[in-house]
């Protein structure tokens, strides 16, 4: 199927340099308020981290800026388009790499990638060249015709890092990106995200409950709680507020009253249940 | 709050040609990628195939025997062919629901959903493989009726009209699979779901018995059913001098509608399923 010839190249000039802005925004479970008031500036080029225990409200807030889930109130603009009235062209701009798995395991890698290349609309004389870029760079190039079940759990993250920037978004969401790799895959997934911030000029804006990788990888991170921004800053910034000898883990305590104690606890049974709930 | 700077950024207005070429590549994508699967996993399409065969040759041959069921001046294995072609089609799409909601607790719908194809393009694309999957049904039933004797003809532009009629029959009832899917939301209760809705839908219409039997009360129902239009096109098409009860144009009409209404809820609320 070939494309005519205007490339639906993103058109970068037209989107402001801060690529996420949202103005208190809300989000309500019925009577759970899952995100509060949450207003915050994200610029191109950033890695920008979203911290918090399990049911602070950091997927729920991706969803309302990736346009899954409609907000309660308040308002986001995400690359200059509002997702409430705008999604189809927020989705132009944006890459997902979701906490679940999102590649194919019935498809190969390429054919993933082929996927993503039409959904995206990418030109047809470029597709090829793209999708082989793509799994070089993510180094996956040997196992291109592999069926994507056969894959590694670090394998398969690099794939699906690769097809929602295949489309150079100017705003990638990663969901928890390393969870469930051992070292090795997590300081791979670092490597890549960092070389995709150079590549794309994009902002990345990755949720984790992993101090380390806040520190790690993040320009400015924000502490959520209970569905509030706690704090902005840099991982410098905020571990200042305690005195010199503070780490992440300490603030994060100190903002939360402890709670990544629990993760896995009680409080992700509680989320699991609740979503249980809200599909019911 | 929102300062005047917030205006949201104007939409690129592309042309009407590259947004219909577009629309194109996407329903494409969709249906490549599950014809894909298919091919990487042929063993679930070979497995399907044994149902009609057994539909056929077992229930056909003995309820041939009964002088009671009367197929009006064709012999019964001549009737009850084209039903169960429409039977394996409406089989397979049924359950389809059970791939999406599968699909969502992996994952992979979200990658759909964030994605720009318009929501009615996976839709379709969705329908249009499950169409597919028809196709396969209908080759094995074609060859087995053969074997066993039906009048079948293959006259070119008779099959082409049964390949449409398997088109809207898959599409039509693989998008009502979605929609139960969005609705029930679990794959347990789709289950449940899935058995009672196929049941009636499939002896509530015209497929292994004449309407002519039935009490008036089911009589009504089957006019209503969308299978009792998809098997009365495929009896006419896929027999030598088949007439059609209704008339073909008819049949075509009654499943474009319901299937078209059909997609246009389904674009409603499939996005629900990732919130």
């Amino acid at each position: 199927m070939t494309m005519p010839d205007e490339a639906p190249t993103p058109d970068r000039t037209q989107i402001p340099s801060a690529v996420v802005e949202t103005f208190d925004l809300t989000r309500r479970f019925g009577s759970v308020t899952a995100v509060s008031d949450v207003s915050l500036t994200i610029n191109s080029g950033e890695i920008f981290g979203l911290i918090g225990p399990n049911g602070a409200g950091k997927s729920t807030l991706i969803k309302m800026l990736t346009t899954l889930l409609p907000p309660s109130a308040g308002r986001a603009f995400v690359a200059g388009f509002d997702v409430m009235t705008q999604p189809g062209e927020v989705r132009k701009h944006i890459g997902y790499v979701p906490q679940l798995l999102s590649a194919d395991g019935e498809l190969t890698g390429y054919e993933n990638l082929l996927l993503s290349s039409r959904l995206y609309l990418i030109p047809h004389s470029e597709r090829e060249r793209r999708i082989a870029a793509a799994l070089a760079m993510m180094g996956l190039s040997e196992v291109r015709d592999r069926l994507v079940r056969n894959y590694s759990g670090g394998m398969i993250r690099r794939l699906e890092i690769a097809q929602s920037t295949l489309h150079r978004p100017a705003v990638l969401f990663m969901d928890e990106p390393t969870v469930g790799l051992d070292p090795t895959g997590r300081h791979t997934v670092w490597n890549h995200v960092r070389e995709l911030r150079g590549d794309l000029q994009a902002a990345i804006i990755v949720t984790t409950h992993y101090m380390d990788e806040a520190q790690e990888l993040c320009d400015r991170v924000a502490v959520l709680h209970a569905g509030k921004v706690e704090t902005v800053g840099t991982p410098a910034e905020l571990k200042a507020m305690l005195g010199p000898t503070a780490t992440l883990d300490d603030v994060f305590a100190a903002l939360t009253g402890g709670e990544i104690e629990s993760e896995g606890g009680y409080r992700d049974v509680r989320e699991t249940r609740r979503s249980a709930r809200e599909h019911a | 709050m929102t300062s005047e700077r917030h205006a949201a950024a104007p939409a690129s207005t592309p042309s009407f040609r590259f947004l219909a070429a577009g629309y194109a590549t996407q329903v494409f994508a969709v249906a490549d990628a599950e014809v894909r699967k298919l091919r990487h996993d042929p063993w679930e399409l070979l497995s399907r195939a044994v149902q009609p065969v057994l539909w056929l040759v077992l229930f056909g041959e003995v309820m041939a025997q009964v002088r009671g069921l009367s197929s009006g001046t064709i012999p019964y294995l001549d009737f009850l062919a084209p039903g169960i072609l429409a039977q394996s089609v409406l089989f397979v799409a049924i359950f389809y629901g059970i791939s999406a909601i599968w699909e969502r607790d992996l994952g992979v719908l979200h990658r759909y959903m964030v994605s720009p194809a318009p929501r009615s393009a996976l839709v379709i694309g969705k329908a249009l493989s499950s169409t597919i999957r028809g196709l396969s049904q209908a080759v094995v039933i074609y060859v087995c009726a053969a074997i066993m004797g039906v009048h079948l003809s293959f006259e070119p532009w008779r099959i082409a009209l049964v390949v449409v009629f398997i088109a809207l029959g898959a599409g039509l009832f693989s998008t009502f699979s979605l929609i139960i899917a969005c609705i029930v939301k679990t794959r347990e209760r789709f289950m449940g779901i899935g058995q009672v809705l196929t049941m009636p839908i499939f002896f509530a219409s015209n497929a292994i018995y004449p309407i002519d039997l039935m009490p008036r009360w089911l009589k009504a129902i089957s006019s209503l059913n969308p299978l009792t239009y998809e098997v009365d096109g495929l009896r006419t098409l896929m027999l030598r001098g088949g007439e059609s009860t209704f008339g073909l144009g008819h049949d075509l009409a009654v499943l474009i509608i319901v299937g078209s209404v059909l997609v246009m809820i389904a674009t409603r609320i499939y996005p629900r399923m990732t919130e």
